[in-house]
C-alpha cells in the first residue's frame, strides 16, 4: 500500500492502463501540453506522446463524438470533460450515440469509452460549473456511472471503466482531488456495480457516494457519542445500483438517509428511497429521509454556497430525528 | 479496376453521364454479342452493373414504402427514392474495408454495402432476424462486419461519429477512408463544424458526402444555409469541397475515387456535395407540400439516375430495352422473395426486450 492523492490515482490508473493496451488513449482539452485543467494528466503525454494523449479545441460535442465514433471501431478512449457541466454540449453524444448504439444494433456494436472529469460543487464558481450530473446519466439504460470517493476507489474504479466493454460515466470531485489515501500497490481493479459498507452500524443506515462520503462519516462520528451506531455506505456506482447492500443494510438498522449533493427532485435518494420503499417497508422504523442540496441554481457568495449544500449538521439532525432521540 | 488512372483521368475534370453520352457512336466497337463496345471510359459492364445496383434500390425502396402505406412498418421511414446515384456512385468508388456512416436514411447505403435485402426488411418488420434484431428500425441499422456503422436518428450527430472512426483509422496507422453521409439539413448542425475542424486539423482520413436533396425535411436549402454552396461548407477548415452531379453515378464515382484518393494519401478530409433530389417526402408522413408536383416531375424525367443509365445503355447499343425490362424484371423478383422471406422470419422475441443494454446479454 502507499498512499496517493484522488488526483494521482486518476492518473495512475490511466497510466497503467495506457501501459497495457495500446488501444486506451486519453483526449480532452488540455489534457496534454497543460497536463490537464486540474492537473490530473501530468506525465501522461511524455510518456506516451501527443497520438495517445490528445488536446481537442473545445469543442465537447465534437469531441466526445470521436471519442465514441473511434469507440465503435475497437479503440477504448478516456474522454476527459474539463468539468461535467460543459458535457452539457455533448450530451447527445453520451446519451443518444454512446449509450443507446449497443441496443439499436443488436448488440453488434459495442462501445468500450470513458467519460470523465469533474463532477458537482468546487468552489464558489456559482451555477454554471457547480452542478451535480450523478441522476441526469444514472437514468440511463446503457450508461454506467461511477463516482468514487478515495484515492482506492478512484484507481480501481477507473481501471474497471477503462477495461469496461460499455460506456462509463466517471464523475470525480474537484474537492477531492487532493485527498490522499492507501492504495494497494500494482495493479488494482475495483468491481463495478458494488457498494461499500464503510463504517457499519445498527441505528441508522446514512448513504452517498462522491464527496458526500466525507459527509456521513463525519455525521457517524459525532453520532456515535451520542449513542447512535450510523452504518456508512459508499455507494461508488450508481448504475447500476447495488440494491442487495441497501437493502440488507436497512433490513438491519431499520432507517436510512440518503445524502446527495445534487438536487432532490428525481435524485438518486429518490430512487434509493423508491427501492427502500418498495422492497423493505415492513423493516422501516422511521420514514426514509434525503439531505440534500437546495433546488436553486448553485449561488457564488460562499456561506449562500454553503447553505444550499449538504452539510453534517443537518445529517446528524435528520439522523437522530429517525431514531426519535429527540422527541 | 484501374482505379488510380481513373482517378489521374478525372482529377481535372470529372466525366458524367452528359458528356459519356456524347461521345460518337465511332468510339463504339463492337461486341462479340452483336452489340457495340462502349468506350465510356467504363466498360460497358460496369455500367450495367451501376444499373443493376441503382435499379435495386429503386424497387426495393418502393417496395418498403408499399408495406408500409399497408402498415406493415411502423415508426419513421426516409425513402432513398430518387438518391440512388450517390450511394452506388460511392460504393463503387469505396474499397470494401472502408467504414460507412450515415444518417437515418440508411437502408440503400446498407444494401449497397453488402447486405442482404430481407435483412433490412426484416428489421423494418420488426422480426428477431432484421439486422439490429427488431430493436433499431429504420433509422438505426449497423453492420460492422461490412464496415457499416449505422443508420444514426439524430441529424448530424453521425459527423462527429464518422470523423471518430477516421481517427481509429489513423490511430491504428491503416490505409482506410471513413465515408460519412450527411445531409443538406445536418450541414448546418454546431457539431457537424466541430467535427470538420478536427478532421482538417489532425489531417483524418476522410470523405464528406453531403447528399444535398435540396431540402431539409421541409425546408429548401436556401431558406437553411446562408451560403447554398455547401461544397464550401468546410473551407474556413482548409477542407476542399466539391460539387457533384449526384443524380450521375458516374460522375459520383469519379469524384469520390478522387476524394478518397485525397484522404488516403494522407491529405486530410474532402468535402462533396452531390446534388440530388429526393422523390418521395421527407419521411412517409410528410405529404411534400412546401414543393410542386411539377418540380419533381421536371427531375423525374431530366435527370432520374436510372434512366439516365438504361437510356445511355439503349443508345449506346450495349443493350436492348427489353433486357433491361428483363434486368427489372429479375429485380423485382428478388425483392419481392426477399420480402417474402422477411415476412416469414419469426418476430423479435419479448425475452430480447431486455437484452443488449449491456455488453454480457442484459
Amino acid at each position: 500500500m502507499r498512499e496517493i492523492s484522488v488526483r494521482e490515482a486518476i492518473r495512475d490508473a490511466m497510466a497503467e492502463e495506457m501501459r497495457r493496451d495500446e488501444s486506451v488513449f486519453l483526449m480532452g482539452e488540455e489534457v496534454a501540453e497543460y497536463e490537464g485543467a486540474y492537473k490530473v494528466s501530468q506525465g501522461l503525454l511524455q510518456e506516451f506522446g501527443p497520438e495517445r494523449v490528445v488536446d481537442t479545441p473545445i469543442t465537447e460535442a465534437g469531441f466526445a463524438g470521436v471519442g465514441v465514433g473511434a469507440a465503435m471501431m475497437g479503440l477504448r478512449p478516456i474522454v476527459e470533460f474539463m468539468t461535467w457541466n460543459f458535457a452539457m454540449q455533448a450530451i447527445d453524444q453520451i446519451v443518444n450515440s454512446a449509450a443507446k448504439t449497443r441496443y439499436m444494433s443488436g448488440g453488434r456494436l459495442s462501445l468500450p469509452v470513458v467519460f470523465r472529469g469533474p463532477n458537482g460543487a468546487a468552489s464558489q464558481v456559482a451555477a454554471q460549473h457547480s452542478q451535480d450530473y450523478g441522476a441526469w446519466y444514472a437514468h440511463v439504460p446503457g450508461l454506467k456511472v461511477v463516482a468514487p470517493f478515495d484515492a482506492a476507489d478512484a484507481k480501481g474504479l477507473l481501471t474497471a471503466a477503462i477495461r469496461d466493454p460499455d460506456p462509463v460515466v466517471f464523475l470525480e470531485h474537484e474537492l477531492l482531488y487532493g485527498d490522499t489515501g492507501q492504495v494497494p500497490d500494482g495493479e488494482h481493479v475495483a468491481e463495478l456495480g458494488r457498494a461499500r459498507i464503510v463504517r457499519p452500524g445498527r441505528d441508522v443506515t446514512l448513504v452517498s457516494w462522491s464527496r458526500g462520503v466525507s459527509a456521513i462519516l463525519a455525521a457517524a462520528e459525532t453520532l456515535a457519542g451520542q449513542d447512535i451506531e450510523a452504518e456508512v455506505i459508499d455507494l461508488r456506482t450508481l448504475r447500476p445500483l447495488d440494491r442487495a447492500t441497501l437493502l440488507s443494510s436497512v433490513q438491519r438498522t431499520n432507517r436510512i438517509i440518503c445524502v446527495e449533493e445534487g438536487w432532490p427532485s428525481c435524485g438518486i435518494g429518490a430512487e434509493v428511497i423508491a427501492t427502500v420503499s418498495a422492497e423493505v417497508f415492513d423493516a422501516l422504523d422511521a420514514p426514509p429521509r434525503r439531505v440534500s442540496g437546495a433546488e436553486v441554481p448553485m449561488p457564488y457568495a460562499a456561506h449562500l454556497e454553503a447553505l444550499a449544500l449538504p452539510d453534517v449538521e443537518t445529517v446528524v439532525r435528520v439522523a437522530r430525528e429517525v431514531c426519535y432521540v429527540d422527541v | 479496376m484501374a482505379a488510380s488512372k481513373r482517378v489521374e483521368e478525372g482529377a481535372g475534370e470529372l466525366s458524367p453521364l452528359a458528356s459519356l453520352a456524347a461521345r460518337p457512336a465511332a468510339a463504339y466497337e463492337p461486341m462479340p454479342n452483336g452489340h457495340e463496345q462502349v468506350d465510356l471510359g467504363l466498360p460497358p459492364g460496369e455500367l450495367l452493373d451501376i444499373h443493376r445496383r441503382m435499379l435495386l434500390l429503386r424497387r426495393l425502396e418502393e417496395r418498403i414504402g408499399q408495406l408500409y402505406a399497408m402498415g406493415e412498418i411502423g415508426g419513421f421511414c426516409h425513402l432513398y427514392i430518387g438518391q440512388e446515384a450517390v450511394a452506388v456512385g460511392m460504393e463503387r468508388a469505396t474499397r470494401s474495408d472502408d467504414p460507412v456512416i450515415t444518417a437515418y436514411r440508411c437502408h440503400a447505403h446498407m444494401v449497397v454495402r453488402g447486405v442482404a435485402p430481407e435483412l433490412v426488411i426484416g428489421e423494418l418488420l420488426g422480426k428477431a432476424e432484421g439486422v439490429s434484431g427488431g430493436k433499431g428500425g429504420s433509422m438505426h441499422m449497423f453492420d460492422p462486419a461490412r464496415n457499416f456503422y449505422g443508420g444514426h436518428g439524430i441529424v448530424g450527430a453521425q459527423v462527429p461519429l464518422g470523423t471518430g472512426i477516421a481517427f481509429a483509422l489513423k490511430y491504428r496507422k491503416t490505409d482506410r477512408v471513413c465515408v460519412t453521409y450527411l445531409g443538406d439539413g445536418a450541414i448546418s448542425q454546431g457539431q457537424v463544424a466541430e467535427a470538420f475542424n478536427m478532421a482538417a486539423l489532425w489531417k483524418l482520413p476522410i470523405v464528406y458526402v453531403v447528399e444535398n436533396n435540396q431540402y431539409g425535411m421541409g425546408t429548401a436549402v436556401d431558406r437553411a444555409s446562408a451560403v447554398s454552396a455547401l461544397h464550401k461548407r468546410g473551407e474556413s477548415f482548409g477542407i476542399p469541397g466539391q460539387e457533384v452531379d449526384g443524380m450521375d453515378p458516374v460522375a459520383v464515382e469519379w469524384a469520390g475515387l478522387t476524394a478518397l484518393e485525397h484522404a488516403r494519401s494522407g491529405r486530410g478530409p474532402m468535402l462533396l456535395e452531390m446534388k440530388t433530389y429526393r422523390y418521395r417526402g421527407h419521411s412517409m408522413s410528410d405529404p411534400a407540400l412546401y414543393r410542386t408536383r411539377e418540380e419533381v416531375q421536371k427531375v423525374r424525367e431530366e435527370r432520374d439516375p436510372i434512366s439516365r443509365v438504361a437510356e445511355l445503355l439503349v443508345n449506346a447499343g450495349v443493350v436492348e430495352a427489353d433486357q433491361l425490362k428483363a434486368v427489372d424484371r429479375e429485380i423485382r423478383a428478388t425483392v419481392m422473395e426477399a420480402v417474402t422471406a422477411a415476412q416469414t422470419m419469426p418476430d423479435a422475441d419479448p425475452a430480447e426486450l431486455m437484452t443488449d443494454i449491456y455488453s454480457g446479454g442484459s
